[in-house]
């Protein structure tokens, strides 16, 4: 038999809290050294990975290593290549998958459970193995630009997004999720008058505000932080280099430490402040979906 | 205002057969009532009027234009469900308001014709709430002051009191009266609840099975019951059931007779008997009365009284196992397990050629 004492919960909460503590530290500590590191010269920065120094912003400390990255690469421009094809690419996946999304569910056409199975099965299909045909494809692709059409779609944007606008996870994240909404809110909107694009827009899409946060944080993750194989392929010029792509500059003879450690403290920002901005969102929309990105 | 008629609708859904074959004509202006028990294809039915469920064969017509093929939102429908299926993120002014939303309609107008519908619905205090911050009864005023707004050629109802509590249920059965008499519109409701069908209806229309069992005005129904199924639906308590043997038929006079009933002769009302037969006797509760001494009809044992003040309910169990329900129109005090004996008018009384179940 328990007792249940106040000594007792008292002793329970700092139990908690401790072990709390420890997993905020253990996640912590990489972020913590990277920080650190960022501000130490190489020599410095090695020797101290041996001790706790390591997390100390002890020794010879200097923004040094952020100049020297500043002028090895143009972080600003790949910054803003993420950032924007990010934007792009959330934008119109989220739009489009939600639409596909709703066809399957409310509408009724012929084909559509079997086309339902195909675009779920390419779930198990890993980038990888369609790298090479759609290099192919993508080379050979017509654009009209301003100067009428062009072929191939090599070192743009565009090929940095419209691979990737649409996925097997967000239709399902939003097949499931619309699922269980009340069948009958969809059926009074129509009988209301609404024609299926104001069921989507006037009734769907505001009642989605969880799985519309879940897909848009899966996915801006996705597109910022993971970006390196495909922009590694089609991307040569700077121009169009995302910030994956420009670890490279880095790791030449000699690995740069520091300015690396500046590197990804830089291109972490974004993410921070994203997260921060969604961090309600965020929290919900785990609890609620049970996705984790 | 708008008449509509369904023509051998059939529903299946997958080889299961739902709706089996429905002919219903609804004139402009009626309130007309499908009734039946859980599951007979009443929802399924009012979906394919509404459009929201595809019609496997037949026709469903709204003034005279086929519209198996419309859409719902060019059919002039408006729908209340059962669920009230009341926008949450939006507030009752944006709910109500909806459908002219979705036609663009200009906002003068709008916030005339929410104004309107909230004052017939007495809800004009409601109007900047939210759905959630509403009770059920509510929340159904909404709904129906959305369908109300648009002015639509029929309005459907499912079951829209089903949810709520058996007082409030009352209230909005009245109010849903009130609202047919000065709209004067086309209304379908699908009901289980044969109170609702018998005090709202213009017409009714029960349902058995996916087909129709009868249709028409509730006081024909309930007089003259087509069958077994629809007699023992309609009115309550549930009218008696009393298996005889048909002893001699004289053109509609039939002489029936069991062990529970003394033998007489009863109207056949134009259905058919031969001699020899198994029938049903039914008879109302309504119309059974209490016999002096032993000269009634029917001879049982009291099991039950129910005095409710202005009636006695009496559950008597008959000598053959049965039982029968008289519903006698003063109070009375029968003792438990005392012989008594009742009698009817036997030209009140229906016999149908089927037996029970
Ligand atoms: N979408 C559906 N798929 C399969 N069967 C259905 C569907 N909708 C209704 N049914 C079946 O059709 C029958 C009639 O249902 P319904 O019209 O809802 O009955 P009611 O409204 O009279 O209670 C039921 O047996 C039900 O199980
Ligand atoms: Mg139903």
């Amino acid at each position: 038999m328990a007792l249940v004492t106040k000594e007792n919960a008292g002793l329970r909460l700092v139990t908690r809290y401790a072990v709390l503590t420890l997993v905020a530290l253990v996640f912590a500590f990489p972020l913590v050294f990277m920080i650190i590191s960022s501000l130490k010269p190489d020599q410095q920065l090695l020797q101290d990975t041996s001790s706790l120094r390591a997390f100390l912003p002890v020794g010879d400390i200097s923004l040094d290593n952020y100049r020297a990255a500043f002028d090895r690469a143009p972080i600003g421009r790949f910054m803003l290549n993420s950032i924007f094809v990010t934007i792009v690419t959330v934008s119109m996946s989220v739009a489009i998958c939600s639409l596909a999304a709703f066809a399957f569910v409310y509408m009724k056409w012929s084909g559509r459970d079997a086309a339902l199975s195909i675009v779920l099965a390419t779930l198990i299909i890993p980038f990888e193995t369609i790298a090479v045909p759609l290099l192919l494809m993508v080379s050979r692709l017509p654009w009209i630009g301003v100067e009428g059409v062009e072929w191939g779609w090599l070192n743009t944007y565009r090929v940095q997004i419209v691979p990737w606008i649409v996925d097997a996870l967000t239709v399902f994240l939003f097949v499931q999720y619309f699922k269980d909404l009340p069948r009958e809110l969809i059926e009074a909107a129509r009988a209301e008058g609404a024609s299926w694009f104001q069921v989507y827009r006037r009734v769907v899409m505001p009642l989605s505000g969880p799985v519309l946060a879940t897909a848009v944080i899966l996915k801006s993750l996705k597109m910022y932080n993971e970006q390196y194989l495909w922009p590694l392929i089609v991307v040569q010029d700077e121009a169009h280099r995302p910030i994956m792509v420009g670890l490279g500059y880095f790791f030449q003879l000699n690995v740069a430490w520091g300015e690396l450690m500046a590197y990804l403290t830089l291109i972490s920002v974004p993410v921070l402040v994203f997260y921060l901005i969604l961090q309600r969102a965020f929290i919900a929309s785990i609890a609620s979906t049970g996705v984790k990105g | 205002m708008a008449t509509v008629r369904l023509s051998d609708v059939r529903k299946s859904f997958g080889s299961v057969e739902t709706i089996k074959g429905v002919d219903i004509e609804i004139g402009d202006g009626e309130f007309v009532v499908f009734v039946g028990p859980s599951g007979c294809g009443k929802s399924t039915l009012l979906r394919m009027i509404a459009g929201l469920e595809d019609i496997t064969s037949g026709t469903v017509e709204i003034d005279g234009q086929v519209v198996n093929d419309i859409e719902p939102k060019d059919r002039g429908i408006a729908m209340v469900f059962q669920t009230y299926a009341i926008f949450p993120h939006m507030t009752v002014r944006e709910n109500v308001a909806f459908g002219l939303t979705i036609k663009g309609a200009p906002k003068e107008e709008k916030e005339r014709r929410v104004a309107e519908a909230a004052r017939i619905l007495q809800m004009e205090h409601l109007l900047d709430r939210r759905p959630s911050e509403l009770s059920g009864g509510q929340r159904q005023r909404v709904a129906i002051g959305r369908a109300i707004v648009r002015d639509p050629k029929v309005f459907l109802f499912d079951e829209p009191l089903s949810n709520l509590d058996a007082a409030l249920r009352m209230d909005m059965r009245m109010e849903i009266g009130k609202l047919h008499q000065s709209l004067k519109a086309s209304m379908i409701y699908v009901t289980h609840d044969q109170v609702e069908a018998m005090t709202l209806a213009d017409r009714i229309v029960v349902l058995k099975d996916g087909k129709v069992m009868q249709a028409g005005p509730p006081m024909d129904l309930y007089h003259e019951p087509a069958n077994l199924f629809v007699a023992g639906f309609l009115g309550a308590p549930s009218m008696n059931f009393i298996p005889v043997n048909v002893d001699g038929v004289d053109g509609d006079h039939v002489t029936i007779s069991s062990p529970s009933v003394d033998r007489m002769t009863v109207r056949g009302r134009g259905r058919e008997f031969t001699v020899g037969q198994t029938a049903t006797l039914g008879v109302r509760p309504q119309y059974i009365r209490a016999a002096a001494g032993t000269d009634g009809m029917l001879h049982g044992h009291v099991e039950l009284t129910e005095r409710l003040g202005s009636e006695t309910v009496v559950d008597v169990a008959l000598p053959t196992g049965g039982k029968i329900i008289a519903a006698l129109p003063e109070d009375r005090i029968l003792a438990h397990g005392s012989e008594a004996s009742f009698e009817f008018d036997p030209s009140q009384a229906h016999l149908f050629p089927e037996v029970e179940r």
